[in-house]
């Protein structure tokens, strides 16, 4: 299979991201702090086969997130965004 | 989010290789369609497996909720849930999850749903939250799926689109048509794209749900036929299939 579609969605780290922030990150929008285009995080190219997750930017490649368990502990890099801008009036069970 | 203990409460199967669980959580706060639930298994000597699944069912808030599995030949989960577990069963789920890849009841705009394979999935649960919701949104789904024995939710799906106004559905089958079927089987193309979607002046929002090839494939036909990338929404399930 195409190494390039080893990929999903950054829908599918809600879960994981869950652990760590009180609402949904997926549906916030991301600045990549690369080529500075706008998406929502949950259009990130995320990829799982890695000790943890990798979120892509889905214009220009650049590495947008990494998070690892390692040991009890999570290490959560998040200096690939400029910015995340979270809507609060459509967070309605999108995380509880 | 905390994982939460749920409870088989019904299984029944859809294919060959897939099933849908029926599922009672314990303090399930209720749903939006197109959301995604984490399913842990753990084996005994604590190793553990996570797999994310679409909700396949409309938000009731009594609790209870539908995933639908896909078997894979290799899968660590998959071939458990659909194969082993039973009703009584108890598994722990986290959820629910995401709020993007949604429908909600107030969007009236029209709605085209394209599915590649099990990526029909959160796709009937949006359309099964319209009927709930008893919404007028138009909807219309194409669905490409393998072969006629593959096509999940078949007499739901059949019993929708022979009720007037409720959804446009058109099939696409990659391998085996039925027989009398007009098109080969072929993956989806630009003719089908035109014949089988909403027209541009609708202005509709697609959602568009299956493996990260097909997903890929049908986004880049939608956005050639002139739809806006903002009005695009996609779950990508990766390269097999398998959600992990």
């Amino acid at each position: 299979m195409n190494a390039s579609m080893n990929y999903v969605d950054g829908n599918a780290a809600g879960g994981e991201l869950s652990r760590i922030f009180a609402v949904d990150i997926t549906s916030a929008e991301g600045q990549c702090a690369n080529c500075d285009a706008k998406r929502r995080f949950a259009e990130a190219h995320l990829y799982l086969q890695c000790p943890g997750l990798v979120a892509r930017c889905s214009v220009c490649g650049h590495v947008l997130l990494r998070l690892a368990n390692i040991q009890g502990r999570v290490l959560l890099d998040l200096c690939g965004m400029k910015r995340l801008t979270f809507d609060t009036t459509k967070q309605s069970n999108a995380t509880s | 989010m905390t994982w939460r203990a749920a409870n088989v409460v019904a299984v029944h199967d859809e294919t060959a290789t897939a099933r849908t669980l029926a599922l009672a959580v314990r303090d399930w706060p209720g749903h939006v369609a197109g959301q995604h639930v984490d399913v842990r298994l753990t084996a005994p000597d604590g190793y553990s497996a996570v797999r994310s699944y679409s909700i396949a069912s409309a938000p009731i808030s009594d609790g209870h909720i539908e995933i639908t599995v896909e078997r894979l030949p290799n899968g660590e989960v998959s071939p458990y849930l659909t194969q082993e577990v039973m009703v009584g069963d108890e598994l722990e789920l986290r959820g629910p999850i995401g709020g993007w890849f949604v429908w909600r009841m107030d969007q009236t705009e029209p709605i085209q749903l394209v599915a590649g394979g099990s990526g029909i999935v959160p796709l009937m649960g949006m359309i099964r939250s319209r009927r709930s919701a008893g919404s007028s949104a138009r909807f219309r789904l194409l669905y490409s799926v393998r072969e006629p024995e593959k096509v999940f939710y078949r007499d739901e799906l059949r019993t929708l689109s022979n009720q007037g106004d409720s959804v446009v559905i058109t099939y696409a089958y990659t391998r085996v048509t039925p027989s009398d079927w007009p098109r080969p089987a072929g993956r989806i193309d630009a003719p089908l794209i035109a014949m089988g979607t909403w027209p541009l002046t609708l202005q509709p929002t697609s959602y568009v749900c299956g493996p990260t090839s097909f997903v890929e494939h049908a986004t880049d036909l939608l956005i050639a036929a002139g739809h806006h990338r903002e009005r695009i929404r996609t779950e990508r399930f990766g390269a097999t299939g398998e959600r992990k």
